[in-house]
């Protein structure tokens, strides 16, 4: 064991003692001798053909190095879609290329279709403001609408593309008749209609990159925002501009934030390397705020109606749903996975319902592209079950604490394959909810409801009991369901000469805390002092190759492959202690750091065995290898599922349609818990980004494809005064069956399961004041939404 | 192209500004002080808050022009004497008042001009006070907690605090 700061522990961050005193170094804090400066033409239609890009009276102008268009990249690679799906009726999806700028046409508002290079930003913005004045775009009609989209076939976001759908799923196809028949037959069936909002993941610092290129070697090296360094340099080499991968070093040094929008490889980065590269010269460009509404992947956008069919007392019978997602103009890297293979599969929730169908039909429009957003897919599918089993309660008059338990499955079930192709490994729903209900003292609302009353406010609670799958994945599964890359991950554990450690991980810290409480694991295992663990990320020269930081999956696959490479540290530590201590390597124990021969007092220490790995003159060397270096893969078995319950009570003002959320509770089941203060901040982010989408973030294209809400004065974020204080609590753990660590994974938890509470309790609130005709109402649920909603009775 | 002097931290530091150089992009690029930073281009996220001649000043709405011969303190500034963290960067810590850090100059800066002004703040008031900063990771609990926290108020029962 270590002294302290072991598995389980809350030390004081590491990191946060640069980011506390401006030591931090995000990309755009790097100064290279001999920069220079990208700025982007964007387009400010939304669609419209380029015509005549006249590059002559920009080019001399002062300071200008370089102009490119969409011209000098028609002939390298197109930034790829990461999953493959099929149609119901097997035709693969359509995939347009999507270019590193626009040539031929501009598809949504901020699409880059040139890009110019002067000595500095302000030169290169001047000069990038008169190359747009003297470039031709004629206007298209924009489409906008997803409805419209489909129905129209004549105009087109991509030409080769009729009804702008890329492609039309069934999950599972096989269940469709089944589930229909189901539907007529069933005594109660409930229908919703509901939009998911789309929303910007506005991670605070903004997306920048800096393009370098050595003549010496021929190497580039991009340093960039990214949560995967080696899926960015992967996805540049191989498909967009043929860099060799040995000859790319790709860094993702402190990045501010990503929830999903720095997964993907986004045009700018590839221009800053072809620049660096023709001008021989550093290339930076740093998005100014509005650049990234307009460019940075957003999220959600779904249009759905679900159907819930039920027994008269509430049991589950079949859910059905129908879905439109929107795209936007380009497929991102994971466009299709997200509202696919990480929605429609946990279309079952946490209940044991017998049928589930699911069709989904993903839409190209003029905006930016849509793709995974902190949840990806999963809060979609949480907003629509909890929000229909909600409505279910209420016309059934029953109680919804009840439905879920009579649905729920139980722990005596698992592991529970799902009519939706997922196999649940562990959970214990019914515990998590009974902690929420004791940490909200449900006994008490009516009492809390009536001193609101009191106050000319209606209260109103809300429940959620959601469940996701993260941790993503095992690679052969997600191969068979389309993915084009496998999804493990990879950790290379160097314990040098005096015994210290250098941790190289594949996963990427942009605010989880690895530096951390990865440490904590290895001196946990180890038995040393944490202190003398370092972790090294972010740089595709130092780290193996790993997939990065989304989907929840750091500890549970990256973890994971670290505590296994630990484990072949300490098994060959075993043979070097066995030779020094002249004993049978079966009879070697190491417990607390020290390799002993069992039944015995002749121990060594770890440092000892370590120092003789790299100074091996008492060493087996016809038998082993020197020095003391491990790095293991791991590929999860499963996926992982975290599940929990939810509460949130919200007060309305009767006049003013405003909505407070005054109480949020959550108990949540992450399976073992490494790092209790990082985990709360994770559940609290989440729950504050998912409280944020419900009361005030919208993202707003008008019927031209102008976004209306491009700027923090228009897009309202939440801030410090829209939340409360949030109760976590993660006491109700069942470890994970198939990671060594037991681990589930908690960073999108929040925003998962927080939406449909906020809701739910909105709607509760209403119709205890009176208003019974609001049976919902759509997110984000601003004053004017809910006192127009009000008005309507 | 001319010459503007501030004193920075307690140093006077001079660098070179455009009339339409701002002075975060002052501070960031002519003067190498990165950790002021700029979360957006509408005066709206508070990444960029320091302080000139005592009050706290959103660094992007400021021309670099008009800090001449300004006090100007950063949070490069706010670590004592001897470099350790000062008592609302320790309360950050301690609390987890952040995650990516990229918020944090801004919320370290804010948090010390509300405190000069109101030295034991309500949450209320913390809340209504931070209205000018934007964090994305924290959902706002830990950074409010952490407030308290410097302002030796009782922050029990609302989370784990960090070990020594
Ligand atoms: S950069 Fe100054 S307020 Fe956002
Ligand atoms: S800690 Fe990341 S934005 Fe606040």
């Amino acid at each position: 064991m270590p002294k302290d700061g072991g598995i389980g522990a809350s030390p004081k961050r590491r990191e946060d003692i640069r980011f506390l005193t401006g030591e931090g170094v995000y990309t755009d804090d790097i100064q290279l001798q001999g920069q220079c400066f990208a700025y982007f033409v964007r387009s400010t239609v939304a669609h419209g053909t380029i015509g005549t890009i006249d590059t002559a009276a920009t080019e001399a102008m002062p300071g200008v190095l370089a102009v490119f268009t969409g011209e000098d990249f028609k002939d390298v690679g197109g930034n790829p879609a990461g999953w493959l799906i099929n149609s119901r009726d097997g035709t693969p999806m359509r995939e347009p290329k999507r270019p590193v700028l626009a040539h031929g046409k501009v598809r949504h508002v901020g699409d880059a279709y040139a890009a110019v290079i002067a000595e500095t930003y302000a030169q290169a913005k001047d000069a990038a403001e008169q190359l747009a004045a003297d470039s031709e775009i004629e206007d298209l009609p924009a489409i906008v609408d997803m409805a419209a989209a489909v129905a129209n076939a004549d105009n087109r976001v991509h030409d080769e593309i009729p009804d702008n759908l890329c492609f039309d799923w069934g999950w599972v196809e096989d269940n469709r008749a089944a589930v229909d028949e189901a539907i007529k037959n069933a005594p109660h069936v409930t229908t919703l209609e509901l939009v998911n909002n789309r929303l910007v993941p506005n991670a605070m610092e903004p997306r920048a990159s800096i393009g370098e290129y050595f003549p010496g070697t021929g190497d580039y090296k991009l340093t960039t925002t990214s949560q995967n360094p080696h899926l960015h340099r992967l996805l540049i080499s191989a498909f967009v501009m043929g860099i060799p991968e040995n000859k790319l070093t790709v860094v993702a040094p402190d990045v501010g934030g990503g929830f999903g929008s720095k997964i993907y490889h986004y045009g700018e980065e590839a221009l800053v390397l072809a620049a660096a590269k023709k001008l021989k010269r550093p290339v930076r460009w740093t998005a100014e705020r509005s650049e990234s509404f307009l460019t940075d992947a957003h999220g959600r956008d779904h249009v759905t109606k679900i159907e819930l069919a039920c027994e008269e007392d509430g049991t589950f019978i079949a859910f059905r749903t129908e879905t439109l997602a929107n795209v936007g103009a380009y497929l991102s890297n994971f466009a299709t996975a997200t509202p696919t293979f990480l929605h429609g599969t946990l279309m079952a929730g946490p209940y044991k319902v017998p049928n589930v169908y699911v069709n989904l039909k993903t839409v190209f429009t003029n905006t930016a592209p849509v793709d995974a957003y902190r949840g990806a897919g999963r809060p979609e599918a949480t907003y629509s079950l909890e929000r229909v089993i909600d409505k279910m309660c209420r016309e059934l008059e029953l109680d919804p604490f009840e439905v879920r338990r009579k649905n729920f499955i139980t722990p005596d079930m698992f592991p529970y394959t799902t009519p939706v192709g997922l196999v649940y490994d562990t959970g214990d729903y019914n515990a998590t909810l009974d902690k929420a209900m004791e940490m909200a003292d449900v006994d008490g609302f009516e009492d809390r409801r009536a001193e609101s009353a009191a106050r000319g406010k209606l209260r109103g609670m809300g429940l959620s009991t959601w469940i996701e799958a993260c941790g993503i994945a095992p690679s052969n599964l997600v191969g068979v369901l389309g993915s084009r890359v496998g999804l493990y991950d990879a950790a290379t554990v160097r314990v040098n000469a005096t015994g210290n450690i250098s941790v190289m991980t594949g996963a990427h810290s942009h605010g989880q805390g690895h530096e951390t409480v990865f440490p904590q694991i290895v001196a946990e295992k180890l038995g040393i002092d944490p202190a003398s663990v370092e972790i090294v990320h972010g740089d595709t020269s130092k780290i193996p190759f790993g997939m990065g930081s989304y989907g929840s999956r750091s500890l549970a696959v990256a973890g994971s492959a670290m505590n296994n490479a630990v484990d072949k540290i300490i098994a060959k530590g075993k043979k070097i202690a066995a030779h020094m201590l002249e004993a049978s390597e079966d009879d070697i124990t190491f417990e607390d750091g020290n390799f002993a021969v069992a039944g015995t007092d002749k121990s060594l220490s770890f440092g000892e065995v370590a120092f003789s790995a790299y100074v091996p003159h008492n060493y087996p060397l016809e038998t082993l290898e020197p020095g003391l270096e491990e790095t293991s893969f791991y590929d999860p078995g499963n996926f992982t599922y975290p599940a929990g319950a939810y509460l949130c009570e919200v007060e309305v003002c009767p006049e003013t349609g405003k909505v407070d959320v005054v109480a949020f509770y959550c108990a949540d089941d992450f399976g073992n818990v490494m790092n209790p203060l990082i985990v709360e901040g994770q559940v609290h982010g989440g729950v504050g980004q998912g409280i944020g989408q419900a009361l005030c973030e919208q993202t707003t294209y008008d019927a031209d494809g102008q976004l209306l809400s491009a700027s923090y004065m228009d897009y309202a974020m939440p801030r410090a005064d829209d939340v409360p204080f949030y109760q976590v609590d993660y006491s109700c753990n069942t470890p994970c069956t198939h990671n060594p660590l037991g681990v589930k994974g908690c960073g999108e938890a929040g925003a998962i399961g927080s939406p449909p509470a906020v809701i739910n309790a909105v709607v509760d609130a209403l119709n205890s004041g009176g208003f019974t005709h609001i049976t919902h109402i759509d997110m984000p649920v601003t004053p004017s939404r809910v006192w127009t909603a009000m008005q309507a009775q | 192209m001319s010459k503007v002097t501030i004193t920075v931290n307690g140093r006077e530091m001079s660098g070179e500004a455009e009339g339409r150089t701002l002075l975060v992009s002052f501070l960031r690029e002519a003067l190498g002080l990165t950790g002021t930073h700029v979360g957006c281009d509408t005066s709206q996220c508070g990444a960029c808050v320091v302080h000139v001649d005592g009050k706290a000043v959103k660094s992007c709405t400021m021309l670099a022009m008009e800090a001449e011969g300004a006090e100007v303190t950063t949070v490069e500034g706010m670590a004592d004497a001897d470099g350790s963290l000062g008592v609302i960067q320790q309360a950050f810590q301690d609390h987890h008042g952040l995650q990516c850090g990229f918020c944090t100059p801004g919320m370290v800066m804010s948090t010390a001009a509300l405190l000069k002004d109101n030295p034991t703040p309500s949450e209320a008031e913390i809340r209504a006070y931070l209205d000018g900063n934007i964090c994305r990771c924290t959902g706002y609990h830990n950074i409010v907690r952490a407030v308290m926290a410097a302002s030796g108020q009782d922050v029990s029962g609302l989370g784990v605090v960090a070990a020594e």
